[in-house]
């Protein structure tokens, strides 16, 4: 049977809550979830990374290069991710020499990333930081390189115990995908709003992704829970 | 032991002359001194140390022991003087006939023939036990993995733990973890080995295992070992020579019977005389 056929046995069109648009609409709006979902992950990849970069910067020995990624740093989070999205999708492609034009899905990705990084650096740093001293000495005894310390020792010890936040941060991200929306991504908030203003009727579709949103993240905030439990009693028992 | 009774003859012109003459010196620190701040650690201080020795620092906490083990580890900078270990020196580099300071390559190269155990054992506790020995030699010195892990289990059955390869060090008391921390710097084939407190942070009940480890290290002879130590008893049966520092300096030097059983330092015979009754002091007790 069609899907619409379907959506139509509900017949209740003039109902102030129809579930025959909710149903005919609901595909469409799946279909956004997907954008929604990848333009998550891919922004929360350009954090994890852009995130590992920042923070090895920023521990430079060499001043100038450490103030630079000191105040990019204090730069993108001091101003609005909205506005920074805005001159990466709008701006950017107009200087001279640098700039391009970029895919809404692109400029968001990169926006959003950008601006978590700064916050997912801070969360390496915090478990950097809880590696001991010692540790980096060991290290130095053994004659193993900056960069092997960093891959080999450091790193692997900082961070599964900040696994839950960075987890956290997931979520978060999930649910700012909406400001993508500013800069016309088609995801799930700009959808509904597109079939709202083509039927002339905004509740159900912003009912619906609520839902999804609310689908979506609160199981996951159950999962980066247990998993926090978990790295707990894990670090607990190294540390006995 | 056997070398015993030559630094004892030696030892009349060492506390006169205050310097103390090593034949085929191995680490040599001139005219060290170490600042943190303004508190002076060290106090332009010579020490030489000869190849295959066993040398053991003592002294009160705060009188700059560790500092110098740490120096030669390349953990802590001097302020001031030069150590030289054998043929190159560590923190500087001979440029067209001057130290310059040396860059992070050349110190890789010296720190190379320096292994070090810590008070606090400090194991890689993401690691399991044949993992935290064999991660160095594969990644350092680039052994195969076959290699690494054949060095790795001899080294484990010197310390009499061959049998905890898999596990990790969380699992094991502290006196194993010391132990496979030894093996961790052994495997490496130092040609000068640190023993910064080593037992301090054990039960007392797992000092001895760590202890005998160390003896028959000593024992077997070839490798120059600088210790620094509380354990007086143990300091006596493996030293060659004992050197007694107070407020960073060498105030007396010389071999354990003459540094824990006669000093000519009032200072050191109080310092001692803090281990009468716990029988450290084998000097004062009938212990040997």
């Amino acid at each position: 049977m069609d899907w619409n056929n379907m959506c139509q046995t509900f017949n209740d069109k003039d109902n102030v809550w129809s579930w025959q648009y909710t149903c005919e609409i609901f595909p469409d709006l799946l279909d956004a979830m997907w954008v929604t979902i990848s333009a998550t992950f891919v922004a929360y990849f350009v954090a994890l990374i852009l995130g590992l970069f920042l923070t090895l910067g920023r521990r430079s020995p060499i001043r100038p290069v450490k103030w630079f990624f000191q105040g990019f740093l204090e730069f993108v989070r001091g101003t609005p991710p909205l506005v920074q999205l805005f001159f990466i999708y709008f701006g950017f492609p107009e200087i001279p020499y640098i700039g391009f034009e970029m895919s809404a899905f692109t400029a968001g990705v990169l926006g959003l990333g950008i601006h978590y990084s700064t916050y997912v650096s801070e969360i390496y740093r915090s478990g950097i930081e809880a590696v001991p001293k010692s540790q980096w000495e060991a290290s130095k005894a053994l004659n193993f390189s900056k960069g092997q310390t960093w891959l080999r020792i450091v790193l692997p010890q900082a961070i599964p115990p900040v696994i839950p936040m960075l987890g956290n941060y997931l979520i978060t991200m999930f649910k700012e995908t909406p400001l993508l929306a500013a800069i016309t991504l088609m995801e799930m908030l700009n959808m509904a709003k597109f079939i709202g203003a083509k039927y002339f009727d905004y509740l159900e579709p912003f009912t619906i992704v609520g839902f999804l949103f609310l689908l979506l993240s609160y199981p996951s905030a159950i999962l980066v829970s247990k998993l926090e439990k978990r790295m707990n009693r894990r670090f607990r028992q190294k540390n006995a | 032991m056997l070398k015993k009774g030559c630094m004892g003859r030696l030892n009349k012109k060492v506390v006169e002359h205050k310097s103390y003459q090593v034949k085929d010196p191995i680490v040599r620190y001139n005219d060290i001194t170490k600042k943190f701040g303004d508190t002076v650690v060290l106090n332009n201080l010579n020490l030489e140390v000869g190849r295959g020795e066993k040398l053991s620092i003592i002294g009160a906490s705060g009188s700059g022991k560790t500092t110098i083990i740490r120096m030669l580890m390349t953990l802590e900078k001097p302020t001031s003087g030069t150590i030289w270990v054998d043929g190159d020196y560590l923190w500087h580099k001979e440029v067209g006939g001057k130290l310059v300071p040396a860059d992070e390559k050349h110190m890789r190269n010296v720190r190379g023939k320096i292994g070090m155990v810590f008070q606090q054992f400090n194991l890689f506790p993401h690691m399991t036990i044949l993992r935290n020995v064999t991660e160095a030699p594969i990644r350092v010195q680039g052994l195969s993995r076959e290699e690494a892990e054949e060095r790795a289990v001899t080294m484990l059955e010197k310390v009499g733990l061959a049998e905890k390869v898999d596990q990790y060090p969380s699992q094991l008391s502290g006196g194993q973890q010391q132990r496979v921390a030894i093996a961790r710097a052994l495997v490496m084939q130092p040609k000068v080995m640190l023993f910064d407190e080593v037992t301090s942070a054990l039960d007392p009940e797992l000092v001895g295992e760590v202890l005998e480890v160390i003896k028959d290290l000593a024992r077997e002879g070839d490798m120059t070992m600088i210790l620094i130590t509380h354990e007086m008893d143990f300091a006596r049966d493996i030293s060659d020579r004992i050197v007694f520092l107070d407020e960073g300096r060498i105030l007396e030097q010389g071999s354990p019977d003459k540094i824990l059983e006669n000093p000519d330092s009032p200072r050191i015979r109080q310092f001692l005389s803090r281990f009468i009754g716990n029988s450290s002091v084998s000097g004062l007790a009938t212990t040997k």
